[in-house]
């Protein structure tokens, strides 16, 4: 499924993750990532944001992700989010 | 707890409380409900929160959300679910939606219910209420929302809410279930927390919901058993198991026959007691 | 060379608990003249005299915290001057003091010795800019090196809330007034040239530092700003998760036993810290306990509790707060101490050897209960031990507090970054998901877990705890240029700091 219309979900708040998912003229998925903890899990989230994609069935986005230390089932959360208002 | 909010849902399993509430309903804004739902089942599935009981409060059935929030979150076993504004009718809908659930995608155990009686039909309609369901484990006394359905001014002092306490109680415990005091919303006046709760529970509330953490300690302070309590179940207990020993089936202390509802009494507080470190 | 603590370390490596012996200071050198003639009215003037040359040592002391000029005033004087190579030895530095960094890349300044680094320095440190390795000490083992002349001070400048013509100095009166100087006494009494540097000339009658150890005096317009003396961390916490953490560290002290009349107390002045000297506040007068005293930095919850009569004293190292400022020039029991007096190693009766409690802070601490408040997991300086290393070596109990996971870091980690504190001193770390305590009290662990309801675990479980909420970190490795040293309260070096790559 390739995502058409812009969304965002999450807060910048500390413990959050603010995502954006944007159509991608390239129709593949670029993970786009800030984090305030990008030495030490940023290999990680970036897993954890395909991994939510890939099971929501997207294959064409660009997600903008916005990191204060959120955990896994955070982004999960925030990822699923976005994508179901971009989708409805 | 707000359900919308992650650094608050990470600290719900150590905040003390013997039972946490995600919300879904008022305290998340309408164009988040979606989110946190979301949050909430992956928090739930996710965090482990040892002892503490895990409730969510879902949307009302007056609502759009309800089922969805229903969807997402009965599959990942809370141990209740909160049904705001609660009446007979609307219990029995979200029961029966939930049972769709349960069997489609063949659940393992069965979710129980607690419900927030708010309004004054379901004040007065509260026995119905209980009646229908056999999931209801707890009733909450929602003074803020009743109030308003009355058109009448909420008070520290609480008069105004004693017919609803006093009903609440008394049919809960006709129906052998929890019941469960409104929130003092007053979260810097400690004194006049204390005093609520101990008014609370001179009417046969045994529980009440807070708002801030900070008011778990004085709560637990006015429902925790006090040491003649304690020793007075102590005894209960060993004269039980003397007396089981000598192969007798009844006793009595003091003149007193002790039956099974006053030892089962006795067994509770010397759990609560060994909970909360009164007794080691 | 490997140290006892498995780190790979230039100079003396650190060999674990050292009996300490008894060292004789040097002869204070020659007193001063008593001169009426020392003042001087404009410090530019002033400081083209002096003999400044190249590799000299400048000392400075930070009671003005983070409101101080009198660094950057007379640093960027002594720049003018053209001279190279200069050590600075400031017993803390901060934010304020970014002035500093172009100095240090010109390399005006090529060393910098300090008990605690934040801000633009630190950072500048960090990236490699400082061209001599940098020296972090305790804030004991700065007065130690001064008086054994390892530091050997060419001109001390001590800012001056209130001072003679003579040059007899007091910390308590002034406009600027910060309480007490006592990181700038070793620095009175043995430095080659001492230059007080005041904007209140006023004859003090009851003078921390004599005149006899002033060289000259120096009359500028402001020394610094009142309102930064407020490090900005002293306030208690109103986080839910921090106070529980303070009612379980409460909880834990008075399990202990030591929590009784005569009592001995420090805390740090973060949040929690200060969280769990108002549970013991309110325990105090519940159980009608009298301490002997609290220590340290002092802030305005320790004056109250001097004034509840929870403590009969207090001694002062240095005022976190105006209240503190104000404490100390009208209660006898609240006693001003040196440096010195503190946490000297050499000397057996110092303050933190007196302490039963201290609570404490931390970035990191490991499975050996090593600690990091040195910097932070990502290897840059964001402080150092100041009384930290000192007050857990002495305290009988040293009580690291800290939420487990914040914003995805564990503060438990396997191996610190940088160790500041060696684990054989800490004796409890209690955090929101559990308390550990260090294995050699293995007799207090199991009474504890007899007798209360307290969450003992080991601390490998806390580390598995977390490992569980965040996920396993990736580590990086850093190989780069040391750019400063963690040392010990006995000059030996702990550990390694090194420069850290600012490559995104």
């Amino acid at each position: 499924m390739k995502i058409e219309k812009p969304a965002q979900a999450g807060t910048l708040e500390s413990n959050d993750i603010y995502v954006q998912i944007l159509p991608n003229p390239k129709e593949e998925i670029e993970i786009r990532l800030k984090s305030v903890v990008m030495l030490q899990f940023g290999k990680q989230i970036r897993q954890v944001a395909m991994q939510t994609l890939n099971e929501k069935g997207i294959t064409s986005c660009i997600l903008n992700l916005e990191d204060k230390g959120a955990l896994d089932y955070t982004i999960k959360a925030r990822i699923e989010s976005a994508v179901e208002r971009s989708l409805c | 707890m707000p359900g919308n909010n992650p650094a608050m849902l990470l600290s719900a399993p150590i905040l003390g409380s013997d039972c946490i509430i995600f919300d879904l309903e008022d305290s998340v804004s309408l164009n988040q409900k979606d989110s946190a739902r979301l949050l909430v089942k992956h928090a739930i599935e996710t965090l482990d929160f040892g002892s503490v009981e895990v409730v969510v409060r879902i949307n009302p059935v007056s609502s759009q959300g309800w089922k969805q929030d229903l969807r997402e979150i009965v599959p990942v076993y809370p141990d209740a679910i909160m049904i705001p504004k609660a009446c007979k009718e609307d219990v029995e809908e979200i029961e029966r939606f939930i049972l769709e659930i349960e069997e489609e995608k063949q659940l393992t155990k069965k979710v129980k219910l607690m419900i927030i009686v708010e309004t004054a039909y379901g004040i007065e309609t509260i026995v119905e209420t209980l009646r229908c369901s056999r999931r209801i484990e707890c009733v909450l006394l929602g003074a803020e929302d009743l109030t308003t359905d009355l058109g009448i001014k909420r008070t520290k002092e609480g008069y105004e809410i004693d017919y609803a306490r006093a009903k609440v109680a008394m049919a809960a415990r006709a129906f052998s279930v929890q019941a469960m005091d409104t929130p003092f919303t007053d979260v810097e006046d400690t004194e006049g927390l204390v005093k609520d709760t101990l008014h609370a529970k001179s009417l046969g509330f045994s529980a009440k919901a807070c708002i801030h953490p900070n008011q778990i300690d004085a709560i637990h302070a006015v429902f925790d058993p006090t040491q003649s309590e304690i020793d007075s179940a102590i005894e209960i207990l060993e004269e039980r198991d003397r007396a089981l020993s000598s192969g007798l089936g009844v006793f009595s202390i003091h003149g007193k026959m002790i039956d099974l509802p006053v030892i089962q009494r006795a067994q509770n507080i010397v759990d609560l007691a060994r909970k909360t470190g009164k007794l080691k | 060379m490997k140290n006892a603590l498995g780190r790979d370390v230039p100079g003396h490596p650190y060999l674990g608990l050292q009996p300490i012996e008894r060292i004789e200071y040097k002869q204070i050198k020659s007193l001063k003249e008593d001169r009426k003639d020392k003042v001087h009215y404009d410090l530019e003037s002033f400081i083209k005299t002096l003999p400044l040359e190249d590799k000299m040592t400048l000392s400075f002391h930070h009671h003005l915290r983070n409101g101080d000029f009198v660094m950057n005033q007379v640093m960027a004087e002594v720049a003018k001057s053209g001279v190279k190579n200069l050590t600075i030895c400031a017993s803390s530095i901060f934010p304020t003091h970014a002035p500093l960094v172009s100095l240090i890349e010109q390399k005006t300044i090529t060393k910098i010795i300090a008990s605690y680094i934040s801000g633009p320095v630190a950072d500048a440190i960090s990236e490699g800019k400082l061209e001599d390795v940098c020296l972090l000490q305790t804030h004991g083992y700065r007065a130690t090196s001064i008086m054994s002349d390892e530091t050997s001070i060419d001109i001390a400048f001590i800012a001056a809330p209130a001072c003679s013509p003579e040059g007899n100095i007091t910390g308590s009166m002034g406009p600027s007034g910060c309480g007490v100087l006592g990181y700038a006494i070793a620095d009175a009494w043995y430095a080659k040239r001492v230059v007080a540097v005041t904007d209140f000339l006023v004859d003090v009658l009851v003078p921390e530092i004599p005149a006899c150890c002033v060289d000259d005096v120096v009359k500028v317009d402001r020394i610094g700003d009142p309102d930064g003396i407020v490090s900005g961390t002293t306030k208690i916490t109103r986080d839910p998760v921090g106070l529980r953490i303070a009612k379980s560290t409460a909880e834990l002290m008075k399990a202990t036993g030591l929590l009784k009349n005569g009592f001995t107390f420090q805390t740090g002045a973060g949040g929690i810290s200060l969280a769990v000297a108002k549970e013991i506040h309110a325990l105090c007068l519940n159980e009608n306990i009298k301490g002997k005293f609290a220590s340290g930095g002092i802030t305005s919850y320790l004056v109250k509790m001097l004034e509840d009569g929870v403590f009969e004293e207090l001694y002062d190292v240095q005022c976190f707060e105006l209240d503190a400022v104000e404490s100390i020039k009208r209660n006898p029991n609240h006693h001003k101490m040196s440096a010195a007096k503190y946490a000297d190693i050499h000397d057996p009766d110092n303050i933190v050897n007196q302490l039963d409690f201290v609570i404490l802070g931390a970035t990191e601490i490991d499975l050996d209960f090593n600690v990091n408040v040195t910097t932070g997991s990502d290897g840059r300086i964001m402080g150092g031990s100041g009384g930290h290393a000192d007050t857990a070596y002495g305290a009988k109990f040293a009580i690291i507090v800290s939420k487990l996971v914040s914003s995805r870091i564990s503060v438990v980690v396997d191996q610190v970054t940088t160790i500041t504190t060696p684990g054989g001193t800490v004796d409890v770390l209690v955090t929101d998901r559990g308390i550990a305590i260090h294995p050699r009290h293995q007799a207090l662990i199991d009474h504890l877990k007899a007798t209360t309801n307290l969450p003992i675990v080991e601390i490998q479980t806390l580390y598995q705890r977390a490992l569980a909420l965040t996920g396993i970190p990736e580590k990086t490795q850093n190989l780069g240029r040391i750019v400063a040293l963690s040392q010990y309260r006995d000059g030996t070096i702990l550990d390694v700091i090194r420069q850290i790559d600012t490559a995104e």
